[in-house]
């Protein structure tokens, strides 16, 4: 796999990157576009209110912040040829935590009571991602397994540490102001899933850690005998998707100021792994695409707004992104394109690009 | 070790269940014969505040009436409802409350039931209606009457309203019970009062906080508030989501758009002293005592009706403040 991907990203440069992510990108042109054609230009252009940027597409962005940041988790974990089914609970345990601790105090406000309630949370679902890691890396239970544990206890984990009941932080405690603040009028949320990203995107590729990581995804055998130790890779992704969607639970606990151990996060596991294979990286490990990822989050995003502008009924919810999701995952295939373009093909151009596709679809 | 811990947990368990039956016996010996019955209650989980404060008013008021209650958290399962319903029957209990997770798949446990001569009482949620012969009464919430309530109250306040009444609506999870007949209901009445009313526009916010936050979003950045006059949300959480998402829009919720929920939680009805909502119609999880009289004169062999329908009320903005402190959950 490496061997293999070495050379046509020589020989490509940023070209087969690009590429990977026109489709996708094209999805949400196209649903921008239908929006803009529904409601006007004021979809798109920001508006301000409250010292807060505003409009339909900014909040559609400050709203898939959480789905980002736990996207961005499960991109790196997918890449090792992994999947975490547990972050929606995760998501929950978060949540829970820093509500609960936060209302349990005298004091909503204080800001060393916030720091240590934002603090704990982040721990804990650090540990819980390194455990989910520690499963699969040394005791080398399957991962979809391993993490199935925590997907299904974790919620009666957030239960227990509310006591059954939705802790509600009082609205004037600067711990919302995780989800509802503004930073020279950017929405925190989209500060802080923008940091990630970058954080995560110089990381993967600015270091050795992102090949390391394809190759532990392409190869965890050959890669150790390479002399890559391959299961504490495993361990630290499982730990930072681990808090990618303990800070995902923060911010949409800080949005509604209460944490819902029941529907907190619920299915956004599914949306997740959506999100990730919108984005091009394959559920087999290896080559992953972070900016994809963040397309394929905002296509989700735009789509439940798209459905209620258009004027369709909720009925038309799951279907519609059943679609859009099909249209996209067509679109990614070579072997759909060549079918279709089949009868337009001119001869020379095909069969040069058809090989680097199929290398890195694999 | 090992077998140590598993005979201290076996032993646990058996003097565990000595004391439940020596408690049982002593009911019988000293209460008569109509006194302290022995009820099953198959409960559906902990999944809610709202469930919570139903299992704790049942365990109440069974106490309260000196009746012994054997109560099964299912954790949402029907699989543990059903083997539930089955220990009871073994048990011989006098009755059986049953919370449905689900409407389906019944009919062979509430078979077992009618055959060993034990009455079924279905408390809150129904079963399908093939197994209607199989169960004696169902006591629970009309979800339609509180569509009704909630439509009789926005057909008298928006009566003068001469431009028309244009209104926003958060359904609650797609195709359930209450969503649907909480819609129903309420534009049943609409109609029949002839109130000259727009859907503006109605989606579901699945009855989640959540989502009635981001749908709410949705509705002021498609729709704008000018010129709406009313939000009607299926429950609580997700009103109290779309008041958050109103106020973050610059607009007063309450006053800008007068707002309708159903269910009637303590942060609702605190939300309804602050004055940012306008009216709540009750869905109440309290109905243990009811329940009782329910269970003690099915057991005594009186007559009663299909389904009883839980005692529920509706407040406005004057009664707000008198009833927060009347809240269970």
């Amino acid at each position: 796999m490496t061997s293999a991907s070495t050379p046509a990203k020589a020989r490509g440069g940023a070209n087969p990157y690009l590429k990977r992510l026109m489709w996708p990108l094209a999805v949400l042109v196209a649903l921008i576009v239908v929006n803009i054609a529904v409601t006007g230009f004021d979809f798109i252009v920001p508006s301000v209110n409250d010292d807060r940027l505003g409009g339909a597409f900014v909040n559609i962005l400050r709203r898939s912040a959480p789905l980002l940041l736990v996207s961005l988790g499960m991109t790196l974990v997918i890449a090792t040829k992994g999947i975490d089914l547990s972050v929606g609970a995760v998501y929950a345990i978060g949540a829970a935590i820093a509500c609960q601790m936060i209302i349990d105090a005298e004091n909503q406000s204080a800001p060393g009571l916030i720091f240590a309630a934002v603090a704990l949370a982040l721990v804990v679902t650090g540990v819980i991602g390194a455990w989910n890691g520690t499963m699969v890396a040394y005791f080398g239970i399957q991962p979809i397994v391993a993490t199935l544990i925590l997907m299904i206890a974790g919620r009666g984990i957030a239960q227990l540490v509310t006591g059954g009941q939705i802790p509600k932080v009082q609205d004037s405690s600067p711990f919302t102001e995780l989800g509802r603040g503004a930073i020279l009028t950017v929405p925190v949320p989209i500060v802080i899933a923008a940091l990630v990203l970058l954080l995560l995107a110089l990381l993967t590729r600015r270091t050795a850690l992102g090949m390391l990581l394809e190759s532990v995804g392409g190869n965890p055998e050959a890669s150790r005998l390479a002399g890559i130790r391959s299961k504490g890779i495993t361990v630290l992704v499982y730990l930072v998707c681990g808090l990618c969607a303990g800070l995902a639970g923060l911010i949409g606990a800080a949005n509604l100021g209460s944490a819902d151990a029941n529907n907190g996060g619920l299915w956004i596991e599914l949306d997740a792994i959506l999100a990730v294979v919108i984005g091009g990286t394959a559920l087999l490990g290896g080559r992953f695409f972070l900016l994809g990822t963040t397309i394929g989050v905002v296509i989700i995003g735009t789509l439940e707004d798209t459905i209620i502008n258009v004027g369709l009924s909720s009925q038309w919810q799951f279907t519609a992104k059943a679609i859009v999701v099909f249209v996209v995952a067509l679109l990614q295939s070579p072997e759909f394109r060549a079918w279709i373009l089949k009868p337009f093909k001119r001869k020379p151009e095909t069969p040069a690009p058809a090989p680097a596709e199929e290398v890195l679809a694999k | 070790m090992l077998k140590q811990v598993l005979a201290g947990i076996g032993a646990g368990a058996l003097l565990f269940g000595l004391t439940a039956c020596g408690g049982g016996d002593d009911g019988d010996g000293g209460g008569g014969s109509d006194e302290g019955l022995v009820i099953g209650f198959a409960q559906v989980g902990a999944e809610s505040a709202w469930r919570t404060a139903n299992s704790a008013s049942v365990q109440a008021a069974a106490e309260a009436a000196g009746h012994e209650l054997k109560f099964v958290d299912a954790q949402q399962e029907q699989e543990k409802q059903i083997s539930a319903v089955r220990d009871f029957i073994t048990q011989q209990v006098d009755a059986i409350v049953l919370a449905p997770v689900v409407e389906t798949g019944w009919t062979d446990v509430l078979q077992e039931a009618e055959d060993a001569g034990i009455p079924v009482i279905l408390a809150d949620r129904g079963v399908e209606a093939a197994d209607e012969d199989l169960y004696v009464t169902r006591l629970g919430s009309d979800f339609a009457e509180e569509g009704r309530k909630a439509g009789a109250w926005a057909a008298e306040t928006f009566a003068d309203d001469a431009d028309g009444t244009r209104i926003l609506e958060l359904q609650g999870t797609t195709g359930s019970a209450p969503a649907n007949d909480r819609k129903a209901g309420f534009f049943e009445v609409l109609d029949a009062e002839g109130l000259d009313y727009e859907i503006v526009d109605s989606q579901s916010g699945n009855f989640t906080a959540e989502e009635g936050k981001a749908v709410m979003e949705t509705f002021i950045t498609t729709h704008t508030l000018d010129g709406i006059d009313l939000l009607y949300a299926h429950n609580d959480e997700m009103g109290l989501g779309a008041i958050q998402a109103i106020e973050e829009a610059g607009k007063v919720p309450g006053v800008d758009i007068q707002i309708i929920i159903v269910d009637g939680s303590k942060a609702g009805f605190q939300a309804g002293v602050d004055g940012k909502l306008n009216y709540i119609v009750e869905c109440n999880p309290a109905f243990g005592d009811q329940l009782m009289d329910v269970v003690e004169s099915v057991v005594n062999g009186d007559e009663v009706e299909k389904f009883t329908p839980v005692e529920e009320g509706a407040f406005d903005a004057s009664q707000f403040e008198a009833e927060l402190p009347n809240r269970e959950f």
